[in-house]
């Protein structure tokens, strides 16, 4: 494949023609913050944190979903880029109900974790307290809407790496839900085999291992890297 | 040089931002030595005094009482700092606001009638309960704060860092990674 020059960040490099602009800056050590990109799932663009600037266009663009371009000038760091990162990440706390103190995922979050290392040290809006229940029907795992900042990284392994179909999104804005089937109980899904990859792969709180407490939710997201590069690359090693 | 007043008060939290203060182990000492400490849960002072420099606030805003001396504080302060994440971010006490509006009444009524043993019955004394906001607030909702001290509780070595920014005159810069709710 035909290799494209670009700078990220002032920095020139080549990477591979069909590369997002997060994986050429990933190669060339430049870290890019992202919560709903997961090795191994294709990525969707939905939590906009990733957003950069290229040269010669208005718009911000989300890295995960950009294929780079010959000459693409990238600015991944500017104070307008930390503003809006700053913004997106208060209003993710400020739609839900995220407890930090008393969450499974307390020490083990995503979003935990980058609102420290971008700063955030409170949230500017009101906090909208919405009334989200806890499904706890299943047998094994539990799912606390509460927590859920709708990445989809549940929705995109139980599709693209299960197969079981399982994780849908219902709704729009505000009200979008991650729902099992057509809005059943989860313990009643005949789709879910019970495998677990959406509790690995999710950021934040939201999906857990029924019995886990406060900071207990830790996960192993080289479980599914390991998953893909198997099928995918043939590797099998550990 | 004139010594610094300092206060700190508890509002709705579990006085556990305030068992990290206590954690600041000998800079207390150091701490003592450059600053009176005019208000506090363990300083025996009734009413909030003027012209204080610094009040670290612990706690999330939940009843009148809190809102009453609230705005007493920040008329009488010129640095507030919400301390902690009940303060912060309203965190544990909040819990009730996702019930909606009527939350206090539902909470009242399930602490003290539904799962009370012996002679349930509602805490009311006009003056001396204070009664329950609509909705537990952050202390930032309510009035302007100058810096913010996230954690649960916030770690001492963080506390410190603050306040010896504070005490050289500077503007307070905290970044990194133990500056996280939770």
């Amino acid at each position: 494949m035909a290799a494209k020059t670009l700078t990220i960040d002032g920095k020139q490099l080549s990477a591979e023609e069909g590369a997002t602009v997060l994986q050429a800056a990933a190669e060339a050590g430049v870290k890019i913050p992202t919560l709903c990109h997961l090795e191994g799932l294709h990525d969707i663009g939905a939590c906009r944190l990733c957003l950069v600037e290229v040269a010669g266009g208005p718009k911000l663009l989300p890295a995960c979903t950009t294929l780079i371009t010959e000459g693409m000038e990238v600015t991944t760091a500017s104070e307008r880029l930390k503003n809006y990162r700053r913004l997106t990440l208060e209003l993710l706390f400020a739609e839900r109900n995220h407890v930090c103190a008393v969450c499974v995922a307390n020490g083990h979050c995503e979003l935990q974790t980058l609102a420290g290392q971008q700063g955030l040290d409170h949230v500017r809006y009101d906090y909208c307290f919405p009334p989200w229940e806890v499904d706890a029907t299943h047998r094994l795992f539990g799912m606390d809407h509460d927590r859920c900042i709708l990445c989809q990284r549940c929705v995109r392994v139980c599709w693209d790496i299960e197969g079981a179909g399982t994780k849908h999104v219902s709704g729009r804005g505000g009200k979008a839900k991650i729902i099992s089937d057509l809005d059943d109980d989860w313990g009643d899904s005949e789709t879910c085999t019970a495998c677990g990859k959406c509790v690995q792969a999710c950021p934040t709180g939201a999906l857990y291992h029924r019995g886990s407490t406060v900071g207990e939710m830790v996960r192993d997201r080289s479980k599914l890297e390991f998953l893909v590069n198997a099928r995918e690359k043939k590797l099998w090693s550990v | 040089m004139e010594r610094l007043k300092i206060a700190t008060v508890w509002f709705g939290g579990c006085s556990g931002c305030h068992m990290s203060f206590l954690d600041l182990d000998e800079f207390l000492l150091d701490l003592a030595a450059r600053v009176d400490v005019v208000y506090s849960p363990v300083v025996d002072c009734k009413d909030y005094p003027e012209g204080v420099a610094v009040c670290l606030i612990e706690g999330a805003i939940c009843n009148e009482d809190h809102l009453a001396l609230l705005h007493r504080i920040r008329a009488r302060t010129r640095v507030l700092i919400a301390f902690g994440d009940c303060a912060v971010t309203a965190n544990v006490p909040a819990l009730r606001n996702h019930l909606g509006s009527g939350n206090a009444a539902a909470v009242l009524q399930c602490a003290y009638l539904d799962h009370a043993q012996d002679r349930p019955r509602l805490p009311a004394e006009a003056g001396i309960v204070p009664v329950l906001l609509d909705r537990v607030r952050p202390v930032h909702e309510v009035v302007y704060v100058e810096h913010f001290l996230p954690g649960c509780p916030p770690p001492a070595d963080r506390i410190k860092a603050l306040l010896t920014q504070l005490l050289h005159g500077l503007t307070p810069h905290l970044e990194g990674p133990p500056l996280t709710f939770g």
